[in-house]
Protein backbone atom coordinates (compact mmCIF):
# COMPACT_ATOMS: atom_id res chain seq x y z
CA UNK A 1 0.00 0.00 0.00
CA UNK A 2 1.48 3.22 -1.17
CA UNK A 3 -0.74 6.69 -1.13
CA UNK A 4 -0.54 8.68 1.14
CA UNK A 5 -4.15 7.90 2.67
CA UNK A 6 -3.13 4.59 4.06
CA UNK A 7 -0.04 6.88 5.80
CA UNK A 8 -2.67 8.47 7.34
CA UNK A 9 -5.18 5.86 7.96
CA UNK A 10 -2.26 3.75 9.63
CA UNK A 11 -1.09 6.68 11.85
CA UNK A 12 -4.95 7.03 13.04
CA UNK A 13 -5.57 3.05 13.57
CA UNK A 14 -2.39 2.98 15.55
CA UNK A 15 -3.21 5.48 17.68
CA UNK A 16 -6.17 4.16 18.62
CA UNK A 17 -4.30 0.41 18.99
CA UNK A 18 -1.91 2.47 21.43
CA UNK A 19 -5.13 3.92 23.24
CA UNK A 20 -6.77 0.40 23.31
CA UNK A 21 -3.94 -1.37 24.96
CA UNK A 22 -3.65 1.18 27.80
CA UNK A 23 -7.35 0.83 28.61
CA UNK A 24 -6.72 -3.11 28.61
CA UNK A 25 -3.75 -2.79 30.93
CA UNK A 26 -6.02 -1.05 33.08
CA UNK A 27 -8.35 -3.73 33.10
CA UNK A 28 -5.74 -6.41 33.39
CA UNK A 29 -4.05 -4.28 36.14
CA UNK A 30 -0.74 -2.88 35.19
CA UNK A 31 0.10 -0.04 37.97
CA UNK A 32 0.79 3.02 35.72
CA UNK A 33 -2.26 3.77 34.20
CA UNK A 34 -4.00 3.20 37.25
CA UNK A 35 -2.11 5.71 39.16
CA UNK A 36 -2.55 8.11 36.42
CA UNK A 37 -6.60 7.54 36.65
CA UNK A 38 -6.10 8.03 40.66
CA UNK A 39 -3.93 11.09 40.53
CA UNK A 40 -7.01 12.58 37.85
CA UNK A 41 -9.21 11.95 40.49
CA UNK A 42 -7.24 13.34 43.34
CA UNK A 43 -7.22 16.49 41.53
CA UNK A 44 -10.83 16.57 41.15
CA UNK A 45 -11.95 15.61 44.08
CA UNK A 46 -9.56 18.73 45.87
CA UNK A 47 -11.13 20.69 43.32
CA UNK A 48 -14.36 19.99 44.38
CA UNK A 49 -13.67 20.97 47.70
CA UNK A 50 -12.60 24.39 46.71
CA UNK A 51 -14.66 25.39 44.21
CA UNK A 52 -18.52 25.94 43.29
CA UNK A 53 -20.20 21.71 43.24
CA UNK A 54 -22.24 22.92 39.36
CA UNK A 55 -18.22 23.75 38.21
CA UNK A 56 -16.72 20.46 39.79
CA UNK A 57 -19.08 18.33 41.74
CA UNK A 58 -17.40 15.58 44.06
CA UNK A 59 -16.60 12.36 42.96
CA UNK A 60 -19.68 10.53 44.70
CA UNK A 61 -21.79 12.95 42.59
CA UNK A 62 -20.42 12.00 39.71
CA UNK A 63 -20.89 8.43 40.39
CA UNK A 64 -24.58 8.62 42.32
CA UNK A 65 -25.61 10.15 38.23
CA UNK A 66 -23.96 7.59 37.00
CA UNK A 67 -25.69 5.51 38.64
CA UNK A 68 -28.75 7.07 38.35
CA UNK A 69 -28.22 6.94 34.13
CA UNK A 70 -27.00 3.31 34.44
CA UNK A 71 -29.98 1.90 36.25
CA UNK A 72 -33.44 4.24 35.80
CA UNK A 73 -35.05 2.44 32.20
CA UNK A 74 -36.56 5.64 31.07
CA UNK A 75 -32.63 7.09 30.90
CA UNK A 76 -31.56 3.44 29.59
CA UNK A 77 -33.74 3.87 27.00
CA UNK A 78 -31.83 7.13 25.90
CA UNK A 79 -28.44 4.99 25.99
CA UNK A 80 -30.06 2.40 23.86
CA UNK A 81 -31.71 4.89 21.10
CA UNK A 82 -28.44 6.86 20.61
CA UNK A 83 -26.40 3.52 20.65
CA UNK A 84 -29.10 1.66 17.81
CA UNK A 85 -28.35 4.83 16.20
CA UNK A 86 -24.74 5.26 15.83
CA UNK A 87 -24.74 1.09 14.54
CA UNK A 88 -27.58 2.05 12.08
CA UNK A 89 -25.79 5.26 10.60
CA UNK A 90 -22.77 3.18 10.83
CA UNK A 91 -24.12 -0.46 9.33
CA UNK A 92 -25.92 2.43 6.75
CA UNK A 93 -22.47 3.92 5.76
CA UNK A 94 -20.92 0.66 5.41
CA UNK A 95 -22.62 -0.69 2.89
CA UNK A 96 -22.52 2.13 0.63
CA UNK A 97 -19.05 2.89 1.87
CA UNK A 98 -17.65 -0.51 0.90
CA UNK A 99 -19.43 -0.52 -2.34
CA UNK A 100 -17.88 2.48 -3.63
CA UNK A 101 -14.69 1.15 -2.24
CA UNK A 102 -14.74 -1.78 -4.31
CA UNK A 103 -16.13 -0.38 -7.24
CA UNK A 104 -13.05 2.29 -7.01
CA UNK A 105 -11.23 -0.72 -6.41
CA UNK A 106 -11.48 -2.44 -9.64
CA UNK A 107 -12.39 -0.16 -12.08
CA UNK A 108 -9.58 2.99 -12.95
CA UNK A 109 -12.54 5.27 -14.48
CA UNK A 110 -14.43 4.83 -11.03
CA UNK A 111 -11.44 5.56 -9.22
CA UNK A 112 -10.57 8.61 -11.02
CA UNK A 113 -13.55 10.30 -10.85
CA UNK A 114 -14.68 9.18 -7.39
CA UNK A 115 -11.70 9.56 -4.88
CA UNK A 116 -11.53 13.88 -5.44
CA UNK A 117 -14.61 13.96 -4.56
CA UNK A 118 -14.26 12.07 -1.21
CA UNK A 119 -11.29 13.85 -0.44
CA UNK A 120 -13.33 16.79 -0.71
CA UNK A 121 -16.19 15.43 0.90
CA UNK A 122 -13.34 14.48 4.15
CA UNK A 123 -12.81 17.95 4.47
CA UNK A 124 -16.54 19.05 5.39
CA UNK A 125 -16.74 19.14 9.20
CA UNK A 126 -19.07 17.18 10.83
CA UNK A 127 -21.51 20.47 12.09
CA UNK A 128 -21.76 21.45 8.17
CA UNK A 129 -23.27 18.21 7.74
CA UNK A 130 -25.26 19.63 10.94
CA UNK A 131 -26.38 22.36 8.85
CA UNK A 132 -27.34 21.06 5.71
CA UNK A 133 -28.97 17.77 7.34
CA UNK A 134 -31.55 20.74 9.17
CA UNK A 135 -32.13 22.26 5.64
CA UNK A 136 -32.62 19.49 3.71
CA UNK A 137 -34.34 16.62 5.89
CA UNK A 138 -37.43 17.63 8.58
CA UNK A 139 -37.46 14.15 10.11
CA UNK A 140 -34.98 13.93 12.97
CA UNK A 141 -34.16 10.24 12.71
CA UNK A 142 -33.44 10.92 9.21
CA UNK A 143 -31.56 14.02 9.66
CA UNK A 144 -29.16 11.79 12.26
CA UNK A 145 -29.31 9.47 9.90
CA UNK A 146 -27.46 11.09 7.24
CA UNK A 147 -25.48 12.97 9.55
CA UNK A 148 -23.74 10.01 10.13
CA UNK A 149 -23.75 8.45 6.52
CA UNK A 150 -22.13 11.64 5.08
CA UNK A 151 -19.24 11.53 8.25
CA UNK A 152 -18.62 7.84 8.00
CA UNK A 153 -18.84 6.85 4.07
CA UNK A 154 -15.84 8.66 3.02
CA UNK A 155 -13.83 6.67 5.80
CA UNK A 156 -15.07 3.20 4.62
CA UNK A 157 -14.62 4.07 0.72
CA UNK A 158 -11.34 5.10 1.06
CA UNK A 159 -9.97 2.52 3.82
CA UNK A 160 -11.93 -0.45 1.74
CA UNK A 161 -10.14 0.98 -1.29
CA UNK A 162 -6.95 0.78 0.18
CA UNK A 163 -7.14 -2.13 1.17
CA UNK A 164 -8.17 -3.49 -2.10
CA UNK A 165 -5.28 -1.78 -3.54
CA UNK A 166 -3.16 -3.32 -1.36
CA UNK A 167 -3.79 -7.14 -2.24
CA UNK A 168 -0.22 -7.61 -4.39
CA UNK A 169 -0.87 -8.36 -8.21
CA UNK A 170 1.38 -11.55 -7.65
CA UNK A 171 -1.97 -13.01 -5.59
CA UNK A 172 -3.85 -12.25 -8.55
CA UNK A 173 -1.66 -13.73 -11.01
CA UNK A 174 -1.01 -17.11 -8.96
CA UNK A 175 -4.60 -17.21 -8.69
CA UNK A 176 -5.47 -16.91 -12.03
CA UNK A 177 -2.92 -18.90 -12.94
CA UNK A 178 -5.64 -21.97 -11.67
CA UNK A 179 -8.35 -20.29 -13.29
CA UNK A 180 -11.04 -19.73 -10.58
CA UNK A 181 -14.77 -18.00 -10.81
CA UNK A 182 -15.09 -14.86 -10.59
CA UNK A 183 -16.83 -15.62 -7.19
CA UNK A 184 -13.63 -18.12 -5.56
CA UNK A 185 -11.01 -15.05 -6.59
CA UNK A 186 -13.90 -12.99 -4.05
CA UNK A 187 -14.32 -15.51 -1.70
CA UNK A 188 -10.30 -16.79 -1.90
CA UNK A 189 -8.71 -13.29 -2.16
CA UNK A 190 -10.00 -10.48 -2.16
CA UNK A 191 -12.05 -10.75 1.04
CA UNK A 192 -9.78 -11.94 3.53
CA UNK A 193 -6.88 -9.24 1.43
CA UNK A 194 -9.50 -6.77 2.33
CA UNK A 195 -10.64 -8.05 6.08
CA UNK A 196 -8.07 -6.33 7.93
CA UNK A 197 -9.33 -2.61 6.36
CA UNK A 198 -12.60 -3.58 7.06
CA UNK A 199 -11.83 -3.49 10.68
CA UNK A 200 -9.72 -0.93 10.90
CA UNK A 201 -12.66 1.25 9.05
CA UNK A 202 -14.81 0.30 11.76
CA UNK A 203 -12.46 1.05 14.69
CA UNK A 204 -12.03 4.52 13.24
CA UNK A 205 -15.61 5.12 12.15
CA UNK A 206 -17.14 3.72 15.70
CA UNK A 207 -14.80 6.81 17.35
CA UNK A 208 -16.13 9.30 14.43
CA UNK A 209 -19.83 7.82 15.14
CA UNK A 210 -19.90 8.13 18.44
CA UNK A 211 -18.64 12.39 18.41
CA UNK A 212 -20.89 12.71 15.46
CA UNK A 213 -24.14 10.92 16.94
CA UNK A 214 -24.19 13.44 20.07
CA UNK A 215 -23.56 16.64 17.81
CA UNK A 216 -26.41 15.35 15.32
CA UNK A 217 -28.97 14.74 18.66
CA UNK A 218 -28.50 18.02 19.42
CA UNK A 219 -30.63 19.08 16.76
CA UNK A 220 -34.23 18.36 17.46
CA UNK A 221 -34.23 14.53 18.93
CA UNK A 222 -36.34 14.44 21.94
CA UNK A 223 -34.40 11.56 23.24
CA UNK A 224 -30.91 10.18 23.30
CA UNK A 225 -27.91 11.38 25.18
CA UNK A 226 -27.51 14.31 23.15
CA UNK A 227 -30.32 15.65 24.56
CA UNK A 228 -29.96 14.24 28.05
CA UNK A 229 -26.06 16.45 27.90
CA UNK A 230 -28.12 19.43 26.37
CA UNK A 231 -30.90 19.36 29.68
CA UNK A 232 -28.10 18.86 31.27
CA UNK A 233 -26.15 21.96 30.44
CA UNK A 234 -29.65 24.11 30.94
CA UNK A 235 -30.09 23.14 34.39
CA UNK A 236 -26.39 23.03 35.02
CA UNK A 237 -26.10 19.83 36.04
CA UNK A 238 -22.56 19.37 35.77
CA UNK A 239 -22.24 15.61 37.28
CA UNK A 240 -25.13 14.16 34.58
CA UNK A 241 -23.07 15.79 31.95
CA UNK A 242 -20.24 14.06 32.96
CA UNK A 243 -22.50 10.72 33.55
CA UNK A 244 -23.86 10.48 29.94
CA UNK A 245 -20.09 11.78 28.39
CA UNK A 246 -18.75 8.78 30.44
CA UNK A 247 -21.53 6.19 28.96
CA UNK A 248 -20.00 7.31 25.72
CA UNK A 249 -16.24 6.67 26.68
CA UNK A 250 -17.37 3.11 28.39
CA UNK A 251 -19.33 2.29 24.89
CA UNK A 252 -16.81 3.07 23.01
CA UNK A 253 -14.02 1.35 24.84
CA UNK A 254 -15.89 -1.66 24.83
CA UNK A 255 -16.49 -1.68 21.36
CA UNK A 256 -13.22 -1.02 20.51
CA UNK A 257 -12.02 -3.65 22.77
CA UNK A 258 -14.45 -6.43 20.82
CA UNK A 259 -12.82 -5.32 17.56
CA UNK A 260 -9.91 -6.03 18.80
CA UNK A 261 -10.89 -9.32 20.36
CA UNK A 262 -12.16 -10.37 16.64
CA UNK A 263 -8.92 -8.97 15.08
CA UNK A 264 -6.98 -11.20 17.20
CA UNK A 265 -9.23 -14.10 16.37
CA UNK A 266 -9.41 -12.99 12.48
CA UNK A 267 -6.12 -11.93 11.64
CA UNK A 268 -4.22 -14.43 13.86
CA UNK A 269 -2.13 -15.33 10.34
CA UNK A 270 -0.29 -11.94 10.71
CA UNK A 271 3.02 -11.92 12.14
CA UNK A 272 3.87 -10.58 15.58
CA UNK A 273 5.57 -7.35 15.09
CA UNK A 274 4.46 -6.25 11.86
CA UNK A 275 1.42 -4.43 11.12
CA UNK A 276 0.96 -7.23 7.90
CA UNK A 277 -0.74 -5.94 4.91
CA UNK A 278 -3.67 -4.08 6.29
CA UNK B 1 11.46 -29.14 -32.35
CA UNK B 2 10.60 -32.17 -30.81
CA UNK B 3 9.33 -35.77 -31.87
CA UNK B 4 5.98 -35.71 -29.70
CA UNK B 5 3.20 -33.12 -30.50
CA UNK B 6 4.11 -29.91 -29.19
CA UNK B 7 2.62 -28.84 -25.41
CA UNK B 8 3.66 -25.37 -26.17
CA UNK B 9 4.53 -23.45 -29.42
CA UNK B 10 5.20 -20.06 -29.70
CA UNK B 11 5.02 -18.38 -33.24
CA UNK B 12 6.32 -15.28 -33.99
CA UNK B 13 5.24 -13.60 -30.88
CA UNK B 14 5.78 -9.70 -30.14
CA UNK B 15 4.93 -8.30 -27.14
CA UNK B 16 4.64 -4.20 -27.27
CA UNK B 17 3.78 -2.34 -23.71
CA UNK B 18 2.63 1.05 -24.57
CA UNK B 19 2.68 3.47 -21.04
CA UNK B 20 -0.09 5.93 -20.34
CA UNK B 21 2.35 8.53 -21.99
CA UNK B 22 2.81 6.54 -25.18
CA UNK B 23 6.30 5.06 -24.92
CA UNK B 24 6.53 2.28 -26.45
CA UNK B 25 8.83 -0.77 -25.25
CA UNK B 26 9.25 -3.85 -26.62
CA UNK B 27 9.81 -6.69 -24.18
CA UNK B 28 9.11 -9.57 -26.71
CA UNK B 29 10.43 -8.84 -29.96
CA UNK B 30 9.63 -11.97 -32.21
CA UNK B 31 9.88 -15.27 -30.28
CA UNK B 32 9.41 -18.84 -31.40
CA UNK B 33 9.66 -22.18 -29.81
CA UNK B 34 7.91 -24.82 -29.53
CA UNK B 35 8.17 -27.71 -26.42
CA UNK B 36 7.27 -31.44 -27.03
CA UNK B 37 5.52 -33.45 -24.80
CA UNK B 38 7.62 -34.93 -21.28
CA UNK B 39 10.26 -32.28 -22.01
CA UNK B 40 11.81 -30.60 -19.05
CA UNK B 41 12.77 -27.25 -20.70
CA UNK B 42 15.05 -24.38 -18.95
CA UNK B 43 14.72 -21.09 -20.83
CA UNK B 44 18.16 -18.91 -19.41
CA UNK B 45 18.80 -15.25 -20.55
CA UNK B 46 19.69 -12.34 -19.30
CA UNK B 47 18.13 -9.75 -17.02
CA UNK B 48 15.33 -8.18 -19.03
CA UNK B 49 15.54 -10.21 -22.28
CA UNK B 50 11.35 -10.72 -21.56
CA UNK B 51 11.56 -14.12 -19.51
CA UNK B 52 8.92 -13.09 -17.07
CA UNK B 53 6.77 -11.71 -19.98
CA UNK B 54 7.35 -14.90 -21.91
CA UNK B 55 6.01 -16.59 -18.82
CA UNK B 56 2.98 -14.31 -18.35
CA UNK B 57 1.83 -15.18 -22.12
CA UNK B 58 1.94 -18.41 -21.53
CA UNK B 59 -0.15 -18.39 -18.40
CA UNK B 60 -2.26 -16.35 -20.40
CA UNK B 61 -2.36 -13.48 -17.72
CA UNK B 62 -1.62 -10.94 -20.83
CA UNK B 63 -2.06 -11.61 -24.48
CA UNK B 64 0.88 -11.46 -27.05
CA UNK B 65 0.39 -8.05 -29.63
CA UNK B 66 1.20 -10.39 -32.29
CA UNK B 67 1.49 -13.98 -33.41
CA UNK B 68 0.32 -16.86 -31.76
CA UNK B 69 0.48 -18.67 -28.71
CA UNK B 70 -0.98 -22.49 -28.27
CA UNK B 71 -0.85 -24.29 -25.10
CA UNK B 72 -2.48 -28.06 -25.45
CA UNK B 73 -3.73 -26.52 -28.26
CA UNK B 74 -5.89 -23.69 -26.71
CA UNK B 75 -4.84 -20.21 -26.91
CA UNK B 76 -4.50 -19.71 -23.06
CA UNK B 77 -5.52 -16.27 -23.39
CA UNK B 78 -8.29 -16.17 -25.01
CA UNK B 79 -9.52 -19.91 -24.29
CA UNK B 80 -8.65 -18.72 -20.72
CA UNK B 81 -11.16 -21.10 -18.61
CA UNK B 82 -10.44 -24.45 -20.65
CA UNK B 83 -7.06 -24.12 -18.66
CA UNK B 84 -8.36 -24.41 -15.50
CA UNK B 85 -5.98 -26.59 -13.34
CA UNK B 86 -3.81 -27.29 -16.51
CA UNK B 87 -1.40 -25.28 -15.18
CA UNK B 88 1.28 -26.10 -12.06
CA UNK B 89 3.10 -23.02 -11.41
CA UNK B 90 5.84 -22.19 -8.74
CA UNK B 91 6.76 -18.46 -8.73
CA UNK B 92 10.12 -16.76 -7.76
CA UNK B 93 8.48 -15.97 -4.69
CA UNK B 94 6.65 -18.40 -3.07
CA UNK B 95 3.03 -16.25 -2.98
CA UNK B 96 1.85 -17.80 -0.39
CA UNK B 97 -1.62 -16.13 0.58
CA UNK B 98 -0.11 -15.47 4.66
CA UNK B 99 -3.93 -15.94 6.01
CA UNK B 100 -3.53 -19.44 4.96
CA UNK B 101 -1.97 -22.13 6.73
CA UNK B 102 0.67 -24.47 4.91
CA UNK B 103 -1.93 -26.82 4.32
CA UNK B 104 -4.82 -24.12 3.47
CA UNK B 105 -2.25 -23.09 0.71
CA UNK B 106 -1.50 -26.13 -0.37
CA UNK B 107 -5.55 -27.52 -0.86
CA UNK B 108 -5.85 -23.85 -3.22
CA UNK B 109 -6.07 -24.87 -6.96
CA UNK B 110 -8.44 -28.10 -5.69
CA UNK B 111 -10.31 -25.76 -3.81
CA UNK B 112 -10.96 -23.79 -7.49
CA UNK B 113 -11.82 -27.38 -9.29
CA UNK B 114 -13.79 -28.09 -6.66
CA UNK B 115 -12.91 -31.18 -4.19
CA UNK B 116 -14.84 -32.21 -1.65
CA UNK B 117 -12.92 -30.63 1.49
CA UNK B 118 -11.73 -33.99 2.71
CA UNK B 119 -10.15 -35.04 -0.65
CA UNK B 120 -8.54 -31.68 -0.62
CA UNK B 121 -6.84 -32.54 2.55
CA UNK B 122 -5.79 -35.65 2.08
CA UNK B 123 -4.65 -34.82 -1.18
CA UNK B 124 -2.51 -31.73 -0.23
CA UNK B 125 -1.54 -33.43 2.81
CA UNK B 126 0.35 -36.30 0.71
CA UNK B 127 2.42 -33.52 -1.47
CA UNK B 128 3.34 -31.80 1.79
CA UNK B 129 4.34 -34.88 3.02
CA UNK B 130 6.47 -35.55 0.59
CA UNK B 131 7.83 -32.83 0.39
CA UNK B 132 8.85 -33.07 4.26
CA UNK B 133 6.56 -30.48 5.66
CA UNK B 134 4.43 -33.20 7.93
CA UNK B 135 4.20 -31.97 10.98
CA UNK B 136 3.72 -27.99 9.61
CA UNK B 137 0.28 -28.16 7.61
CA UNK B 138 -0.95 -25.39 10.31
CA UNK B 139 1.92 -23.50 9.96
CA UNK B 140 1.36 -20.27 8.68
CA UNK B 141 3.62 -19.04 6.24
CA UNK B 142 5.12 -16.39 8.47
CA UNK B 143 6.23 -19.06 10.46
CA UNK B 144 7.97 -21.55 8.01
CA UNK B 145 11.61 -20.56 6.59
CA UNK B 146 12.02 -19.17 2.80
CA UNK B 147 13.07 -23.10 1.64
CA UNK B 148 10.16 -24.42 3.26
CA UNK B 149 7.86 -21.68 1.68
CA UNK B 150 9.22 -22.44 -1.50
CA UNK B 151 8.55 -26.20 -0.61
CA UNK B 152 4.28 -25.65 0.18
CA UNK B 153 4.76 -23.52 -3.21
CA UNK B 154 5.61 -26.72 -5.09
CA UNK B 155 2.92 -28.83 -3.01
CA UNK B 156 0.38 -26.70 -4.25
CA UNK B 157 1.43 -27.06 -7.93
CA UNK B 158 1.63 -30.29 -7.52
CA UNK B 159 -1.92 -31.04 -5.87
CA UNK B 160 -3.93 -30.03 -8.60
CA UNK B 161 -1.69 -32.66 -10.86
CA UNK B 162 -1.49 -30.35 -13.61
CA UNK B 163 -0.86 -31.01 -17.47
CA UNK B 164 2.35 -28.46 -17.49
CA UNK B 165 4.48 -27.25 -14.70
CA UNK B 166 6.14 -23.74 -14.65
CA UNK B 167 8.79 -22.35 -12.34
CA UNK B 168 9.74 -18.82 -12.49
CA UNK B 169 13.00 -18.29 -11.29
CA UNK B 170 11.68 -20.80 -8.54
CA UNK B 171 15.27 -21.58 -6.76
CA UNK B 172 16.79 -17.59 -7.28
CA UNK B 173 16.14 -16.37 -3.94
CA UNK B 174 17.12 -18.89 -1.79
CA UNK B 175 20.63 -19.77 -0.35
CA UNK B 176 22.79 -22.33 -2.55
CA UNK B 177 22.61 -25.27 -1.14
CA UNK B 178 18.67 -25.04 0.03
CA UNK B 179 18.05 -23.92 -3.86
CA UNK B 180 20.22 -27.02 -4.72
CA UNK B 181 18.10 -29.24 -2.64
CA UNK B 182 14.94 -28.39 -3.70
CA UNK B 183 15.97 -27.79 -7.26
CA UNK B 184 16.70 -31.82 -7.01
CA UNK B 185 13.39 -32.03 -4.94
CA UNK B 186 11.30 -30.68 -7.39
CA UNK B 187 12.94 -31.82 -10.47
CA UNK B 188 12.72 -35.82 -9.14
CA UNK B 189 8.99 -35.01 -8.67
CA UNK B 190 8.71 -33.90 -12.00
CA UNK B 191 10.43 -37.17 -13.45
CA UNK B 192 8.23 -39.05 -10.85
CA UNK B 193 5.19 -37.40 -12.57
CA UNK B 194 6.47 -37.10 -16.02
CA UNK B 195 5.04 -33.59 -16.43
CA UNK B 196 6.22 -31.41 -18.97
CA UNK B 197 8.32 -28.60 -17.38
CA UNK B 198 9.39 -24.94 -18.37
CA UNK B 199 11.92 -23.59 -15.85
CA UNK B 200 12.60 -19.99 -16.57
CA UNK B 201 16.19 -18.66 -14.76
CA UNK B 202 19.18 -16.56 -15.21
CA UNK B 203 21.22 -19.23 -13.53
CA UNK B 204 22.93 -21.21 -16.22
CA UNK B 205 24.84 -23.23 -14.64
CA UNK B 206 21.28 -23.97 -13.19
CA UNK B 207 19.42 -24.05 -16.54
CA UNK B 208 22.01 -27.26 -17.77
CA UNK B 209 21.95 -28.69 -14.48
CA UNK B 210 17.88 -29.00 -14.91
CA UNK B 211 16.72 -29.35 -18.32
CA UNK B 212 16.59 -31.82 -20.96
CA UNK B 213 16.51 -29.09 -23.54
CA UNK B 214 17.89 -25.37 -22.78
CA UNK B 215 16.89 -22.50 -24.80
CA UNK B 216 18.92 -19.55 -24.59
CA UNK B 217 17.09 -15.92 -25.11
CA UNK B 218 18.39 -12.67 -26.48
CA UNK B 219 17.22 -9.43 -25.74
CA UNK B 220 15.00 -8.73 -27.21
CA UNK B 221 13.86 -11.57 -26.88
CA UNK B 222 14.32 -14.80 -29.77
CA UNK B 223 16.22 -17.71 -29.33
CA UNK B 224 19.86 -17.51 -29.71
CA UNK B 225 20.45 -21.32 -29.07
CA UNK B 226 18.29 -24.47 -28.81
CA UNK B 227 20.44 -27.39 -27.48
CA UNK B 228 19.90 -30.74 -25.69
CA UNK B 229 21.45 -31.11 -22.68
CA UNK B 230 22.36 -35.17 -21.62
CA UNK B 231 21.34 -36.06 -18.19
CA UNK B 232 24.71 -37.14 -16.49
CA UNK B 233 26.64 -35.05 -18.30
CA UNK B 234 30.43 -34.47 -16.71
CA UNK B 235 31.56 -31.68 -14.81
CA UNK B 236 33.79 -30.48 -17.84
CA UNK B 237 31.42 -30.71 -20.27
CA UNK B 238 29.13 -28.86 -18.15
CA UNK B 239 31.89 -26.10 -17.31
CA UNK B 240 32.67 -26.15 -21.25
CA UNK B 241 28.24 -26.02 -22.23
CA UNK B 242 28.18 -23.00 -19.49
CA UNK B 243 31.27 -21.03 -20.71
CA UNK B 244 29.55 -21.62 -24.45
CA UNK B 245 26.33 -20.26 -23.39
CA UNK B 246 27.91 -16.90 -21.21
CA UNK B 247 29.40 -16.01 -25.02
CA UNK B 248 26.21 -16.74 -26.64
CA UNK B 249 24.53 -14.28 -24.14
CA UNK B 250 27.21 -11.92 -24.26
CA UNK B 251 27.47 -11.68 -28.14
CA UNK B 252 23.57 -11.56 -28.38
CA UNK B 253 23.62 -13.35 -31.84
CA UNK B 254 21.80 -16.25 -33.21
CA UNK B 255 23.54 -19.95 -32.71
CA UNK B 256 22.22 -21.99 -35.76
CA UNK B 257 22.76 -25.83 -34.38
Amino acid sequence: MASGVTDTKVATSTEQGDALSRVLTVVVGKKEPIISLLVVLAIWQTLSFFLPKYFFPSITTIVASFAEVVTTPELIGDTVITISRIFLGLLLAFITGALVGILMGFSRLVEKYVLPVLHFIMGIPALSWVVFAIIWFSHVEMRIAFILLAGCLPNYALIIHDGIKGIPKEYYDMLRAMRPSRGQLFQKLILPGVLPSVLTSWKVNLGLATRVVIVAELVGATQGIGKKLLLAQELFRMSQAIAWTLILVVFLLLTQAILLLLEHRLLRWRPAKEGGMG
Amino acid sequence: MSGSAAVVAMTNVRRVYTSVDGDRFVAIEDLSLEVGEGEIVAIVGKTGCGKSTTFNLLLGLEAPTYGSIKVLGKDPYGDFDYFRSKFGVVFQTDRLLPWRTALQNATLGLEVLGYLESQQKEIARYWLEKLELGGFEEAYPHELSGGMRQRVAIARAFSMSPEILFADEAFGHLDQSTAKRLREVFLNLVAETKKTCLLITHNIHEAIEVGSRLIVLGKPSRVLYDVRTPVGVSRAQAADLEDRILTIIEANEVVQV
